[in-house]
């Protein structure tokens, strides 16, 4: 099988797995509810105030939200020994972590976009820089915590309590991504600077972790 | 060995009291800052001896993943733990010379400090993850996370570009105006402090030798037990 096949493969199966069980989609987005409600018991912001804020409010619920589906990414091929059946097969690794990245991609896109409303509703928010330019935030945001995310996923299988591993691992590497999405968004929320540095900051995190997810991830996988 | 060890002891010991008595005493006190200054004997050589401890850290895991020797990850591994201690020192020291002199305890958003805190949290990351890993290969994946985290830093730093800086600037190279006699008590004291700290990694790379020597020993025996 060619390389984008296998790829192709294991992403269909695990968005119809998804989409049969919907176990990560409804923990997330019910998840990100409780945060973005508690999040409006706890400041009671005016429209000016809440356009500061809303920014590192909306990527703080973002990233605890995917924290739920990316825990589960690898820890459903654990039964059935389904990774070790993988590891004795003559594919390499990364066409699989590319399937697993580019899935919680789509399912923490698709959280985002179902919270977007939620959040313009809770905090009467309306933008007042270039709107447009929150898609390239959000894309590049996204891919920047779902790549690194997956990829410390598959190391934290290997540890006692995973569940509370990967958050340990993926914070602190996270950071310069996650200042640059708050600050983009709060750029063009108040539109008072331009967020381009923010994006091309981003874009350079994208590519040089990504690289750094290929290039290593076959020794993770083989690594047991 | 030894005699190298008790040597590099003595030398510590010795360079350590010189270098108080000259930060305390014997160097000129600052004109506006006054005595608070003196911090700076201890923070700048800290922040010196966590960096070059990190770079050591990062050498060591790259010479892992290509060559997979125990001697790396025993040395990624101490260098690590200790290198935390002073950057731990850092952001002690920090604070507490900011107070008085700046107003506040801590500049948010500063370059330094950010991507001192930044790399402190990593390797702190770091050392949980080879603590709590369970399989075998704890050192391939801590090289793994070793790198990233190296990766990471240069992007905090870019980051924080954006924001202007509060943190005055290098003191050595960066076209200070450094009183040669404070860069002397300063010089003393990072030798101090590059002592102390090889002594502790000696000390620390010793122990786990020592400590893998007895789990392999351990191990050996409970296998010899159960087949009779």
């Amino acid at each position: 099988m060619s390389y984008f096949s296998i790829a192709r493969s294991s992403l269909v199966k695990d968005i119809r797995l998804e989409w049969r069980s919907k176990d990560a989609i409804n923990a997330m987005l019910f998840f990100a509810l409780l945060v973005v409600v508690i999040f409006s018991f706890a400041f009671d912001p005016t429209a000016e105030e809440s356009r500061t804020i809303a920014g590192g409010l909306v990527w703080v619920a973002v990233l605890f939200a995917a924290i739920v589906a990316l825990n589960q990414t690898w820890s459903r091929e654990l039964r059935n020994q389904v990774l070790d059946a993988y590891r004795v097969s003559p594919a390499t690794g990364t066409p699989l972590f590319l399937a697993k990245a580019v899935g919680n991609f789509i399912f923490v896109s698709a959280i985002e976009a179902l919270m977007t409303p939620l959040f313009v509703v809770f905090y009467k928010l309306r933008a007042l820089g270039p709107v447009g330019e929150l898609l390239p935030t959000a894309v590049l945001g996204t891919w920047a915590l779902v790549v690194n995310g997956t990829f410390f996923a598959a190391i934290s299988l290997r540890t006692r309590s995973r569940e509370v591993m990967l958050p340990l691992l993926l914070f602190p590497l996270s950071i310069p991504a996650l200042l640059a999405m708050v600050n983009a968004t709060t750029a063009i929320l108040t539109g008072e600077e331009s967020a381009r540095f923010w994006v091309a900051l981003l874009l350079a995190y994208d590519v040089v972790f990504t690289t750094a997810c290929l290039l290593m991830f076959d020794i993770v996988l083989e690594a047991e | 060995m030894k005699r190298g060890f008790t040597l590099l002891a003595t030398v510590a010991g010795l360079l350590l009291s010189f270098g108080l008595y000259e930060a305390l005493i014997a160097a000129p006190t600052e004109r506006t800052m006054g005595d608070v200054q003196r911090i700076f004997y201890y923070h700048v050589p800290s922040a010196w001896t966590a960096f070059l401890l990190f770079l050591i850290n990062f050498a060591a895991s790259v010479v892992f993943l290509v060559r997979r020797n125990a001697a790396a990850d025993i040395l990624a591994l101490v260098t690590a733990e200790v290198g935390v201690v002073f950057c731990t020192v850092v952001l002690v020291t920090g604070p507490l010379w900011a107070r008085p002199v700046w107003g506040i305890w801590w500049a948010p958003g500063d370059i330094r400090l950010t991507t001192t805190l930044v790399l402190w949290l990593i390797y702190i990351s770091y050392l949980m993850l080879r603590r709590f890993s369970t399989s075998s290969q704890t050192p391939l994946v801590a090289a793994i996370v070793a790198i990233f985290g190296a990766l990471d830093v240069p992007l905090v730093y870019f980051s924080i570009w954006f924001f202007r800086t509060q943190h005055p600037s290098p003191v050595i190279g960066g076209g200070g105006s450094l009183d040669p006699r404070m860069a002397r008590v300063l010089l003393i004291n990072w030798a101090a402090f590059l002592c102390l700290a090889g002594l502790i990694c000696w000390t620390r790379y010793l122990l786990e030798i020592a400590r893998r020597q007895v789990e392999e020993a351990q191990g050996m025996e409970s296998l010899l037990e159960r087949s009779p």
